[in-house]
């Protein structure tokens, strides 16, 4: 306790931005904080690993706790092994593949019309008013609740599949994106018109850049929401997918099967996300520094 | 730079000029004003805070729209913001992904200059206020009066005729706030700009005006103009010469009377919220 909160305080000193660039940070501070960030993911690896225990003796033991039981929930080991036959099976690329593509589909989709809605939100007043009342009505309605609508409007079931993980993702891209235009400093956008710039060169040299940061987090969340909805959207149809994959497994009655489905979509949403703001990150190399110095 | 005769561009013309500011009261913040402000003269405004200067200077830059008179820059009317016109403000307004170097050539790829060229004649520029090694930083990561000084180049480079200015260097420390007022007038020299400069601080509109325009309390008039007869290059003691001092009183003067009528007449109009600028 006292070692960590004196690499605290050693880390926050050197945290005060100087006037001028370039944070001098001694041998024994980096030192502490590389101690510091171990310790860290130790724990982290830690709470984890006993997480993963609690649940195997629960459920090896068949925990019952009146409200919550633990009598048909499979344990760990039971979920590795399913793990490893799906990962012997002939399907899983077919699974993985099709749902990968009706989230990026659907994401992609929402991407482009929530960035552009946002930008045009944020910018006019008017169009708010227009846009953003039926917009607001929508936004709440879970997935699911779309499912027998979804099937009426739309061909084909791949395509109202697609449709649920775009509503998922649109948004959180959509608010982010009206958030971030809203929060610009409007000095930057009255400097640029004195230094010459017109309308399209205040909205691609100020108003996107300026939003960018908050778009970027828009796009993480609603790619989390979008794999969130994959269950929901699986449920419509189809033979392959993870989140088919998952509900199949409950209706068959092999336990250890959705856990796995469940792990999967947690690990692609997770890592997709990581994506995305890994893209952001190099994408802004500014938007560190500042952070960094404010 | 363009001349109109003999006489140097960068004329400013305000003709009985009113400014309504809206809001939830919306109230006069200028009144009445009118002068004439030469081709390359440099003038400051000072008075009552709240009196209307940075308004006056929005509406100069075509920020905002006078209810009333007229506003001509070398007999043209000023219908909105221009490269023609630079302003810098109190706290930077560069743009954040930028780095120093782009910012500075920003004006020049709006009119649509060539990247090399840009570039070049940014570099120049950040020569001139002595940044040269600082062309790859992004503004958060330089000093505040660095920030200006990159600000400055960014609106010289545009070679403006007007470059209006909003208590610049209001948010610096004194000496850092005095290299910066030398180097402005180094620049002003060589360049020639009109300078229209609003500050709070008498000294600072002293050192570097030909004419000071003092207003009043709100709705801001022009209440006296004060000509800065001081031969130039002004030396750095100027501050206490007999004439300085001669000047600062009178203006001392003037602005704490205005103070004094604006708290005695303005119980009520200290109630309304000052408008954010710009």
């Amino acid at each position: 306790m006292s070692a960590s909160s004196i690499a605290l305080s050693a880390a926050s000193t050197t945290a005060t931005p100087p006037a001028v660039p370039e944070i001098p940070a001694t041998g024994l501070v980096t030192k502490w904080r590389a101690a510091l960030r171990l310790d860290r993911v130790a724990l982290r690896v830690l709470a984890l690993i006993l997480c993963v225990a609690l649940w195997q003796a629960a459920s090896v033991h068949h925990l019952d706790l009146g409200v919550l039981t633990f009598r048909f929930v499979p344990a760990p080991t039971e979920v590795a092994a399913a793990a490893w036959a799906l990962f012997q099976s002939p399907k899983l690329s077919a699974h993985v593949t099709n749902s990968l593509i009706r989230v990026f589909a659907g994401f992609g989709v929402a991407a482009l019309l929530g960035i552009a809605l946002g930008l045009v939100i944020g910018r006019s007043r008017r169009l708010e008013d227009a846009l953003l009342p039926p917009l607001e009505v929508l936004r709440p309605i879970p997935g699911v609740a779309w499912i027998p609508l979804a099937i009426l409007m739309f061909p084909s079931s791949e395509l109202s599949m697609i449709f649920i993980t775009f509503m998922g993702a649109l948004f959180p891209v959509l608010l982010n994106t009206i958030h971030g235009v809203e929060a610009i400093d409007r000095r930057l956008v009255a400097s640029s018109r004195s230094l010459g710039a017109g309308r399209w060169s205040v909205f691609a040299e100020v108003v996107l850049p300026g939003a960018l940061p908050s778009i970027v987090t828009g796009l993480a969340i609603g790619m989390g929401t979008s794999w969130f909805c994959l269950v929901t959207a699986e449920m419509i149809a189809g033979q392959y997918g993870i989140g088919y994959y998952t509900w199949e497994s409950y209706t068959l009655q092999n336990y250890a099967d959705i856990v796995v489905g469940m792990l999967f979509i947690g690990a692609f949403g997770m890592a997709s996300s990581g994506l995305i703001k890994l893209v952001g990150r190099l994408l802004m190399p500014w938007h560190r520094i500042q952070e960094r110095h404010t | 730079m363009t001349t109109f005769g003999t006489q140097k561009a960068g004329r400013i013309e305000l003709r009985d000029i009113a400014i309504h500011l809206p809001g939830k009261q919306r109230f006069e913040a200028v009144r009445n004003i009118g002068t004439t402000i030469a081709g390359g003269e440099f003038v400051s405004i000072i008075g009552p805070s709240g009196c209307g200067k940075s308004t006056l200077l929005n509406a100069v830059a075509g920020y905002l729209k006078p209810s009333s008179g007229r506003l001509h820059v070398d007999g043209e009317a000023v219908s909105g913001p221009g490269s023609d016109r630079g302003m810098v403000f109190q706290h930077h307004s560069l743009l954040p992904w930028r780095t120093a170097l782009d910012n500075v050539a920003f004006g020049l790829k709006m009119s649509g200059v060539g990247r090399r060229e840009r570039r070049a004649r940014a570099e120049e520029f950040l020569r001139l206020v002595g940044l040269a090694e600082f062309s790859d930083r992004y503004p958060a990561q330089l000093s505040g009066g660095m920030q200006q000084r990159v600000e400055i180049a960014r609106v010289l480079i545009n070679n403006p005729r007007v470059v209006l200015m909003d208590e610049p260097f209001g948010a610096l420390d004194a000496q850092t706030r005095e290299r910066m007022q030398q180097l402005l007038l180094e620049i002003w020299g060589r360049l020639q700009p009109t300078v229209l400069f609003v500050t709070h601080d008498i000294d600072e509109a002293l050192v570097l005006s030909d004419r000071v325009l003092v207003m009043t309390h709100r709705p801001g008039r022009i209440r006296e103009e004060i000509l800065v007869d001081l031969r130039r290059p002004r030396p750095e003691d100027i501050t206490v010469s007999p004439d300085f001092i001669a000047l600062k009183k009178r203006c001392l003067a003037l602005v704490q009377d205005e103070v004094r009528q604006s708290l005695v007449g303005g119980l009520e109009a200290a109630r309304i919220e000052l408008p954010v600028e710009a």
